[in-house]
């Protein structure tokens, strides 16, 4: 039972994980795009006064999708229109399955992997899975009997056809250095250093296979510059046109849902997933103690400095709304002095002589912290690269995917092999 | 078919290697994005948006905002129910039924004077028509917001007595 009750524990964190990402992903997405045109963006939004930097307004959506009518084209497919939202969410969901969050975690004696499924063809359940997400799409493009879902959908399958076989190529290439088709081993393998002093990323040893992943995943995520799909500017939303409601969050969600599936592949098979650079688990269990304490200080002086800065516009914006609004610089600075008194009542209670448990749950958390940077920072490129590059053409898109991108990946596979071979 | 002398697209234009190369081109769109980025996180008061409710834009004052009529020193209406901004309306917005003024050197006045402020476009044409100054679009304004449309049709009494909360 023990093992069931520990699954459903992980898939908990996961799921958990992906909701809070999308909440933070949407946020995100405002924020970042207002403040690269030079904007505010979101800022009215509030719970009592407090805004959060515009945080409440995914929340603030969610209430406005759920009471929102549901609105449905007369002539739709009705069983197909109602299962494409749901597979679409359910696939972008899925594909975690495989990817390990952490190394391992040791509770009362057992040691439990950080990883839902360990499959032993990880990779092969990431391609078919990622590949399922197209019917989502394509059943919405025709179920919803628009021209323009229908336009929709055809990009989409076009797309998917073009660059799956790419995204395929270049994670070929991975799994020919690290010689297993296991997610774990392939994390667990970019712990080893190259050389002794360069940690064997995938990035570092698969330098192209990298950009055609990263361009696949882009594309395969429907994201700028490969939003062909959507193409709101030509086919009016894309696939999603006919859906209101809850049925367009499940659609919106689960873009947001690909983007942090995205961002954690690129991170597990490219920059070490859970991997501290420099320091494998060995040795994070062993300075237990010294990073512990190092955390500690850095989080006592950052909040510290955050609280003093909450305090300072508090002093300086006083009264600026006259309402609740204002009392929000001085709860920001209550939570940051909180946070640093709950660093500071760590300090005092010796933490560079920490346990060898203690030790062993701190690495695990290390690990989970890192895996958790990363997919932040490459959730943040999916944003940063969709305000940055128009969309493609058509034709542009198909040209680089078959005539650019597939030579290549060939050929990153053939050196690849040969390398392999000859070393 | 020759397209001779029609400017031709981007696509006709001779890309250097570099720039065929796609990522260090990328790479440079994604510096400026970050730079705009950055510089707004750490000079916020800097950017251009007014944060519109609490601040407002100041307007010049030949700005044509929502109309109101002019009053005669005993409080009655300027207007003489000539028609003149009527005829003139593009919009045909307004509508004034006359009646005979009690007073005998006064012809008519306007029984009722109603506007539809859904179909006025705001050109100023009744102002420039009014023989009498009777109609002024000078309030300034520019709030025109109810929740359903006969509140946009203002009468008489609303357009002597405009107020300048923007309510209807």
């Amino acid at each position: 039972m023990t093992i069931v009750y520990e699954a459903l524990a992980k898939i908990g964190f996961m799921f958990a994980l992906i909701m809070g990402m999308v909440v933070v992903l949407i946020w995100m997405e405002r924020k970042g795009a207002a403040y690269i045109q030079d904007r505010t963006g979101p800022n009215r939004a509030a719970i009592l006064g407090v805004r959060l930097a515009g945080l409440v307004h995914p929340v603030a959506d969610v209430f406005k999708l759920l009471f929102k009518e549901d609105v449905t084209p007369t002539n739709r497919h009705r069983a197909l229109y109602n299962l494409a939202p749901w597979l679409v969410m359910t696939v972008a969901l899925s594909t975690y399955a495989v990817i390990p969050f952490g190394d391992f975690l040791t509770v009362a004696g057992r040691r439990i992997p950080l990883v839902v499924a360990d499959l032993d063809v990880g990779m092969l359940y990431i391609l078919a899975v990622a590949s399922l997400g197209t019917y989502g799409v394509v059943l919405a493009g025709w179920a919803a009997n628009n021209k323009f879902t229908f336009l929709g959908g055809l990009r989409a399958t076009a797309q998917m056809i073009s660059y799956e076989i790419n995204m395929g190529l270049a994670l070929l290439g991975l799994m020919l250095v690290f010689g297993s088709l296991r997610v774990t081993d392939i994390t667990a393998g970019q712990g080893a250093l190259l050389w002794g002093f360069i940690p064997m990323w995938g990035v570092v040893v698969q330098p192209l296979g990298f950009l055609l992943f990263i361009t696949t995943v882009y594309a395969e995520t429907n994201r700028n510059p490969f939003d062909l799909p959507e193409g709101e500017s030509e086919i009016v939303a894309g696939y999603h046109l006919e859906y209101s409601s809850m049925k367009f969050a499940l659609f919106f969600m689960a873009e947001y849902a690909h983007m942090v599936i995205g961002a954690a592949l690129i991170s597990t098979l490219y920059f070490g997933g859970y991997q501290v650079p420099w320091l494998p688990r060995p040795a994070l269990e062993s300075h237990a103690g010294l990073l512990l304490t190092g955390t500690l200080i850095f989080t006592l002086v950052m909040s510290l400095l955050i609280a003093f800065a909450f305090l300072r516009r508090a002093s300086r914006e006083r009264g600026k709304f006259q309402d609740a609004r204002d009392r929000e610089p001085g709860l920001g600075a209550g939570l940051w002095l909180i946070i640093g008194l709950a660093a500071a009542a760590g300090l005092t209670r010796q933490p560079w002589a920490v346990g060898s448990a203690g030790a062993e749950v701190f690495a695990s958390l290390a690990q989970v912290g890192v895996f958790l940077f990363k997919l932040v920072f490459f959730a943040w490129l999916f944003i940063w690269v969709r305000w940055t590059l128009p969309r493609f053409r058509y034709d542009q898109l198909m040209n680089l995917g078959w005539k650019v991108m597939l030579p290549l990946g060939v050929a990153n596979l053939l050196v690849t092999a040969l390398v392999m071979a000859v070393v | 078919m020759s397209f001779e002398g029609l400017p031709i697209g981007t696509a006709a234009k001779k890309r250097s290697f570099r720039e065929k190369l796609y990522f260090p081109e990328i790479l440079r769109g994604l510096g400026v994005t970050i730079r705009h980025l950055l510089h707004n996180i750490l000079h916020t008061a800097d950017m251009p948006t007014m944060q519109y409710p609490e601040e407002k834009r100041v307007y010049s004052d030949r700005f044509r905002g929502r109309h109101r009529l002019m009053k005669r020193e005993d409080g009655s209406p300027r207007c003489v129910a000539c028609q003149m901004c009527s005829t003139a309306c593009p919009a045909d917005c307004i509508d004034i039924v006359a009646a005979e003024h009690p007073d005998p050197s006064i012809e008519k006045y306007p029984a009722t004077f109603d506007i539809d402020l859904l179909r006025c476009v705001y050109c100023g044409l009744c102002e420039e028509a009014c023989p009498c100054d009777a109609i002024r679009m000078d309030t300034g304004i520019y709030e025109i917001a109810a929740d359903k449309r006969s509140s946009f049709l203002v009468d008489k009494e609303f357009l002597l007595n405009n107020t300048t909360d923007g309510t209807l």
